[in-house]
Order: C-alpha cells, then structure tokens, then sequence
C-alpha cells in the first residue's frame, strides 16, 4: 500500500475480513471512487444480499474485465475512466422512511420542483410511486392496495430480501451479464432499482412509476429493473428521468429486464429527460442503457414507449424477444437531439416463436447540431413461421446542421416471413413556419407545433399525464433551435 | 390605415418591388391586378413580414406604426391577415389544432378570454358552415391532401375566425368553381366594415362583381403603374395589360409618382 488512492485503501481494508476497517467502510455513505471485488463486496454486504447474488456480481464482475467498451455506436465521446467513479452512495438518513411523511422535506421539494408532486400525484392519479434518490429508495406508496391483489412493487433491495427465490429465478434471465460491456458492468456493480411481480391472472390496477433522479457529484447510476408478469397478468409501467443542471459527464448504465409469461402483457413507458448538456455539448449525462423483454409465453405482448430528449449521449436499444407463439413486440420511440446530442437508439425484435408479430415507429428529431441515428434489427428465426414485422422509421430535421441517419437491418430466415419497412424524412420548412407565424403563432410554438404532430403517433401509446408531459419537454428540449 | 411609400423589396439580390406607393384607408377595399411575376405577392409576403424578401428602401407606416419593424407573428395578432397564394400544408398537425391555436393566439393579444375547446368548436363549427366546409377538414392536417378549392376554403375559414383589421387575399378566386368563388366573396363581404380594410389581388374581373372594390391598381414590374375605380377592372378585362404598358412607363417615372390617390 505505498500510494494511498482510494481503492488501494479499500484494499487494504478488505485485506482483514470482518475488520474494524470493513465495518467503518459499511457505515460510510459513499465509497470511495474506484471498483474492485472488494468495492463489490462491500456494496453487496451493505445491501445485505444472500451469497447467491453476490457470487452473481463477482462473476459479472470478472466478465466485465474482460470486455472492452463498444465503439460502434454513432457517437463520440471522451474515454471514461471507470476508476473514477464512486459504485455506492446513500442518502444520509437513520432508518428508511415509512410513509411520506417521513421522507426529508428537502427532498420531497426537490421532486416537486422537477415536476413529481409525490402526494398529489399518488393521491389524484391513483399511482403508486417508488421514487429513486441516487441508489436508495426513499419513498414507496400504495404498496398495500397493491398487496391486496398479490402485487409486489418495491426496490430491487427489497425484493432481494423479501422474495430472494423470484430474483434467483428471474434475474440475467433476459440480459445476462455477458450480454455486453454496460450490462455486465450494471450486473457487477448495480445499486438499486424497482422490482414488479404481477401474479398469475392479475391486472394490474393502477400504474406504477418511479422517478429517477441522479444527484450527488460524481455517482455513477447503475439501476437494476425486473419486471414478471405471470401468466394471464397485465401492467404498465412508467419511467421519468429527470437530472438537475451540472458540469460533469455521468455515466448512467442501467438494465431493465421484462419477462411476459402466457397471455401476460407489459407495457413500458419512458420519459428520459436528463441533462443533456449546455449547447457546446458541455456537460450532460451519459446513458447506456440495456432494456429487454422475454416473450417469454405464448400469447404474451411486450410493448415499449419510450420519449428521449435528454442526455449528452444516448446508446439504448429496447428491445422483444418473441419467444412464445403469437407473441407481439412493439417500440414506439420519439428520440430528439438538439444543441450536440448524439442519440443512437433503436430496438431489435427478435422472432422466435410461430406468428410473433411486432411494430416498430421510431420518430427522429434533429436540431441545432444533433445527430440522431435509428439501428433496427429484425430477426426472423427458421423456426419463425408466419413472422410478420412492420417498420416504420421517421425522421424530422429543424434546421441544416444536423443529421439523422438509419440503418435497418433484416435477417429473415424463414420464407413465411413477411417485413415490411417504411422510411421518410422531412425538414420543417421555412415556409411552414412563416405561415404558422402568419396567424399569430410564435416561431417556438410553431416548431413545438409541428413536432409534436410529427409525434403524435408515439404520443397516443404514452398514458394521459405522461403525455402531456411529454409535449411540454419537447418544447423546452427544442428552446434555441431556431434562430 | 396603411400608408407604403416608396417601396422597395428584393429576393436573391434580384428587384421585385421598385418603389412601390399605395394607400390604404379604413373601411376600404383595394383590388390590385397585374401580369404574372409584377411582384403581388412579393408585396403581400412583405406587408406580411417574410424574411426571404430582403426590404430596401421605403416605408410601411400602419396605424403610425412602422410596420417593417414589427415580428411576423406581432403583425398577425395585431390583425394582419394573408390569404395565401399557395396555402402550405403543415403534415401531422391537425387543423383543428392549428386553428385553435392561432385563435387563442390572437385573442390573447386583444386581451380577449382564450377559447376553450367547447367554445371554439361551436365557433369553427359554425364558420365551416358558412365557408361550405364539412367537419371533417377539423381532423386532417393542415392543408395537406385538400384540393386547390378547399385549400382556398380553408384560408377563408382562418380569415373569417381570426378577424383581422386588414386582410390581404392573394388570388383567393384562382382555381375556384363558382360556388367557391361566391364563398370567397361572401367572406370577404361580411368581414366589410368601416374599421377594416381588404386588399384583394385577382387577375379576374369576375370576382369584383361579387365584392365591389373602391378601387383598383394595376401592379407592374414593382410598381402601381395605374389606380382607378372599379371601371379600371373591366378595361383591363377587356384590353389585357399591354394597353397600359406605355402609360405604366410615364406613371412609374420617378420621382415615384405612383398610382395611389
Ligand atoms: N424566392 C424567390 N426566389 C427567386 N425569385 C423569386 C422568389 N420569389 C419571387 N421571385 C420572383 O419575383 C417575381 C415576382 O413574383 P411574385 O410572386 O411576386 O409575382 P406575382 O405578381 O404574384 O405573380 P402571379 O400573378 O403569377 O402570382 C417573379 O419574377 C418571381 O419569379
Ligand atoms: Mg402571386
């Protein structure tokens, strides 16, 4: 130990197990920056988590090493040092909060300055909130109605001490950690996140959101999502981001996993609106993100939603593995970049089973000197009989700086296989706006105008309230665009 | 209420307006006809503030303010008008939406209670009937897939709802059947009154039967080359321009001793 950085101390902590040391490392809020088994360890110990899992992120862990980063992606960006970047912090708190009532009111604040008013939203809306401060969860309300119909929805944590055997059986199921670089990074390191169980023949009641928000310096975000739904069960699920204003680039590498028994149906909706940096492209959130599901039964249907305007740079591919016979995969996906944004994103929709159909509509927008870019990939299986895909890919240029590209790709190996692909692209004109403007409209409304009825589309897949939310971030995603 | 001296407004360096006068009081209708490529509706997208047309020199005073310097979008909710030539079609957006918005826009500004959706729907409703539009027009996009004559049908909707105080119509008549064109003229006649002004370019007589200008000039090649009363419409009808060609030369000498009264 002849230079003290910090992972070298947490070496040599960890050295004497069960030491003073290790303690005083478990009491700590946030650990040092830097990742090793022992940081793994330590963040597995202080979760309390049975053996089984902590083996699983070792495992993952000594994958990662191995891997090296992917280039391929449409996006460019500095080296991350993955020695520089903190795998634990908890908010300070004493026992967890109960109830509302007893979550920080600073905090509670703050989520209403981002647009979560937690009481009205959970008291109006009917919806059940399990809100993520950095990597803990600090408020989950509804849960006893939720009980009643046999639902559990709480944070991965929870779920790992409450129902160890559904993470045992279900978790990697749809993204093993070998499945690439970040998931397996996420599966070594991953803090918290949400856990649904949606048994056997249960509609879900109400919608279940959560409220992401990355806040303290230097966090890296590694969310960890599983969602089951049993045979015949149904759910919707909403995800919002939102991450105040700040300077540096932060990772955010989280996996979401769906799995669809038979007959069961998820849907997934995503608003993602995190920093994207300022117009120099300084700044801004890095998010790379692996999001699955598993068709897993037959008759079952997975759909994602997902609205994204946020991030410096944006590397998601949400996608359905059609396992099950006549299973349904849909992505509906509105992707903006403004300012320097890149946002490379798409979906795969893997056919496995016999008349699996899926939907994929992506609308890209492109300001400023934004680039968007669309990967789609359909397989169709031999096995596939019957497979049928639709493709439909739109993109929208404001302004002459930007770019969008697409890049389809079509692996059919079953003749019975039917894929249809649709592709347009088209630029707000100068004559569009200088007749919205004619009859009173400002430029600004005029594009948000047009835009959003490029996006209507996508926008009538996403519930109500998240709906509106998304038209009014697109107007402040767009601020600026037009000189 | 709208005063140009003078003007002149060119587009990729190439001069369309060459000093162009006209004068414009309340409760008046102007028509203004004139060879294709005279510049009309160069003037009318000028009056209406687009950017592509660069202005040069002259003046636009409207209800002493200058109007040259006043945002595209403040000349609209003050209540200038333009009925397109070419009405653009906006993909996506429904007109419904559209005209709300623009509505609520301009209601805004007159320090009017914005419509709610109930309100206006009773109120689009109610013009559509009158411009011989079917509620259908309410769902589709702005403009787009509509024939010429809806096309035209819809910018009389949008004059009639916004109520301006001086509406230009660029050859609204073009392309119309004759039931349109009475729609066309009946718009224009109800929104007569003695605070509003129209401009109406038309290279047809025909729609000056149904709305009876004050009076009538003769735009060319950037100039009002000749101003009459309504006479003046159907001399034209009758001899085509080249009769004025010589005259349009003696009344466009400079010093800008244009045609308006
Ligand atoms: N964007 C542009 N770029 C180049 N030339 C232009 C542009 N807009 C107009 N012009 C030219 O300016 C001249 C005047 O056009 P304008 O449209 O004003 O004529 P007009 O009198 O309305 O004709 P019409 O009766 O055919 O409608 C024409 O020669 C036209 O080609
Ligand atoms: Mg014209």
């Amino acid at each position: 130990m002849k230079t003290a950085t910090p992972a070298r101390k947490i070496d040599s902590f960890l050295d004497q197990e069960y030491s003073a040391g290790f303690e005083t490392l478990l009491e700590a809020d946030t650990l040092p920056k830097g990742l090793s088994e022992d940081v793994i360890r330590v963040i597995s110990a202080k979760k309390g988590e049975p053996e089984f899992l902590l083996e699983w992120r070792l495992e993952a862990y000594r994958r990662w090493l191995t891997m090296t980063a992917p280039k391929w992606a449409a996006v460019d960006f500095p080296d991350i040092d993955f020695q520089d970047i903190v795998y634990y912090s908890a908010p300070k708190k004493k026992d967890g909060p109960k109830s509302l009532d007893e979550v920080d009111p600073e905090l509670l604040k703050t989520f209403e300055k981002l647009g979560v008013p937690l009481h009205e939203r959970a008291r109006l809306a009917g919806v059940a909130v399990d809100a993520v401060f950095d990597s803990v969860s600090v408020a989950t309300t509804f849960k006893k109605e939720l009980g009643e119909h046999g639902i559990i929805f709480c944070s991965f944590s929870e779920a790992v001490k409450t129902h160890p055997e559904l993470i045992r059986q279900y978790l990697g199921t749809v993204v093993p950690p070998s499945d690439n670089f970040y998931a397996a990074l996420n599966s070594a390191v991953f803090s918290d996140g949400s856990f649904v169980f949606i048994p056997k023949g249960v509609k879900c009641p109400m919608e279940l959101s959560t409220y992401f928000r990355i806040n303290a310096r230097d966090t890296g975000q590694f969310e960890r999502t599983l969602i089951i739904a049993e045979e015949g069960a149904s759910v919707s699920y909403l995800e919002g981001c939102t991450a105040p204003m700040r300077d540096e680039n932060q990772l955010h590498a989280a996996v979401v996993e769906l799995i669809a028994l038979d007959d069961a149906k998820i849907k997934y909706s995503t608003v993602q609106n995190w920093y994207p940096g300022d117009k120099d492209g300084i700044g801004g959130i890095y998010n790379f993100v692996t999001k699955r599901g598993d068709c897993r039964g037959a008759r079952s249907h997975i759909s994602w939603t997902q609205v994204e305007t946020g991030s410096a740079i944006t590397w998601k591919y949400p996608s359905v593995i059609l396992r099950g016979d006549d299973s349904v995969g849909d992505f509906h996906s509105v992707a903006l970049s403004n300012h320097r944004q890149q946002a490379d994103t798409g979906t795969k929709m893997i056919h496995m089973g016999r008349n699996t159909k899926s939907t994929i509509l992506s609308k890209g927008i492109s300001a400023g000197r934004g680039s968007n870019t669309f990967r789609g990939l359909v397989r169709i299986a031999p096995k596939a009989e019957g497979a049928r895909n639709y493709t439909q890919c739109d993109s929208l240029l404001i302004g002459d700086q930007c770019a969008a590209h697409t890049f389809p790709t079509i692996e059919a190996r079953n003749p019975t296989a039917h894929v249809e692909h649709e592709a347009t692209t088209s630029r707000i004109g100068e004559d569009q706006l200088f007749y919205a403007m004619q009859r009173g409209l400002t430029a600004e409304d005029a594009v948000s105008m047009i835009v959003n009825g490029f996006c209507r589309e996508v926008f009538k897949e996403l519930p109500m309230e998240f709906a509106v939310e998304a038209q009014k971030l697109l107007g402040v995603s767009l601020e600026g665009s037009i000189g | 209420m709208l005063d140009i001296k003078n003007l002149k407004a060119s587009v990729e360096g190439k001069d369309i307006l060459k000093g162009l006068d006209l004068q414009v009081k309340a409760g008046e209708v102007h028509a203004i006809m004139g060879p294709n490529g005279s510049g009309k509706s160069t003037l009318s997208q000028v009056l209406a503030g687009r950017d592509t047309f660069q202005v040069d020199g002259g003046s636009v005073t409207w209800d002493g303010q200058d109007l040259l310097a006043m945002p595209i979008e403040e000349r609209a909710r003050a209540g200038l008008f333009l009925a397109f030539q070419y009405p653009v079609e906006i993909p996506g957006v429904s007109n419904a939406y559209f005209l709300k918005a623009a509505v609520n826009a301009v209601r805004k500004h007159r320090g009017l209670p914005e419509f709610d959706a109930m309100d206006f729907l009773t109120r689009v409703k109610a013009e559509m009937k009158s411009v011989g539009m079917k509620e259908e027009f309410l769902y589709r996009a702005v403009n787009e897939g509509f024939s010429g004559g809806e096309k035209k049908r819809n910018e009389v909707l949008q004059m009639a709802l916004l109520e301006p105080r001086l509406a230009i119509l660029d050859e609204t008549d073009s392309g119309l059947d004759i039931d349109a064109l009475k729609v066309v003229a009946d718009g224009v006649n109800r929104l007569r009154s003695p605070d509003r002004a129209l401009i109406v370019i038309t290279h047809y007589q025909r729609l000056l039967d149904y709305i009876v200008p004050d009076h009538v000039h003769v735009l060319s090649q950037g100039r009002i080359v000749r101003s009459g009363g309504r006479e003046l419409a159907l001399e034209l009808e009758e001899k085509g321009y080249g009769w004025i060609g010589d005259a349009g030369e003696i009344h466009a000498a400079p010093p800008a001793a244009g045609g308006a009264q």
